[in-house]
């Protein structure tokens, strides 16, 4: 099983967009650039949002998890992606709400049950409101990796089947 | 009691309703319950609706369901997580 693929290459600061579309299609090149992904990947992934919407209200940032099939992933990573400005996301589990969006974690999975544990921990990310604030005003990719690295047990991942 | 039958389903089927299911898991241990978990996407719910008692789901679903449908978005971002087990609880006791 290959390793969790993540250092600053994945890290967008100051993203710039008008739609999520914008902001997911901006994210999936970037992994499509370093060949992390298909070339399938941006389609897809926008096509799930749009039928599954990612966006989760938090106690403090809005943040949203969108992601799609394996098949579309050469390596597993999370892409982050902190946003200029807010771009509204639908709400997860709801079909008429939107929620304002500042950061994204565009989770691209090569195997379905390598999901489970991230998302626990990114979990405990999202309801922990100084982690989320400290992650939207650094400046610096490689503190917001540091710090990720330190929230998310990376490690514990390679192992699981 | 008769044991309830659970669904449990997220939109991708890939991740979301494996943190929902852990969650129920620890409720029904807690409120002694016993509960028959089933994990799946929500575009398999209709080949459960003859036997399920309860959907509890991170995705959205238009379909009237002749059991009670509850939105478990609470357990991904921790903001009424109390209230979604009160009435995970009330639906479960009935």
């Amino acid at each position: 099983m290959s390793e969790i693929y993540f250092n600053e290459s994945v890290i967008l600061l100051g993203v710039e967009a008008n739609t999520k579309e914008d902001v997911l299609d901006q994210m999936g090149r970037n992994l499509e650039k370093q060949a992390l992904v298909k070339d399938s990947f941006i389609q897809a992934i926008i096509a799930r949002e749009k039928e599954y919407a990612t966006g989760l209200p938090t106690a403090g940032v809005a943040v949203a998890i969108p992601h799609t099939d394996v098949e579309h992933v050469n390596r597993k990573t999370i892409s982050m992606g902190i946003l200029k400005n807010t771009v509204d996301f639908g709400v997860m589990g709801d079909d008429k709400e939107t929620i304002p969006v500042q950061i994204v974690f565009m989770l691209a999975m090569d195997e379905a049950h390598s999901q489970l544990s991230l998302l626990q921990q990114l979990m405990k990310v999202f309801q922990n409101e100084d982690v989320l604030v400290s992650i939207l005003n650094e400046k610096n990719k490689t503190s917001i990796r540091k710090l990720m690295e330190e929230k998310l047990d990376f490690g514990a991942l390679e192992g699981e089947k | 009691m008769a044991k309830k039958q659970v669904l449990v389903a997220c939109g991708a089927g890939i991740a979301t309703s494996t943190v929902v299911n852990g969650a129920i898991e620890e409720m029904a241990k807690e409120h002694n319950l016993d509960v028959d978990l089933a994990q799946i996407k929500i575009a398999e719910v209709g080949s459960y609706v003859d036997t399920a008692d309860l959907l509890v789901t991170t995705a959205m679903t238009q379909k009237d369901y002749p059991f009670p449908v509850i939105n478990a978005r609470s357990f991904l971002t921790g903001i009424g997580t109390e209230d979604t087990k009160k009435e995970i609880l009330t639906a479960l006791q009935k």
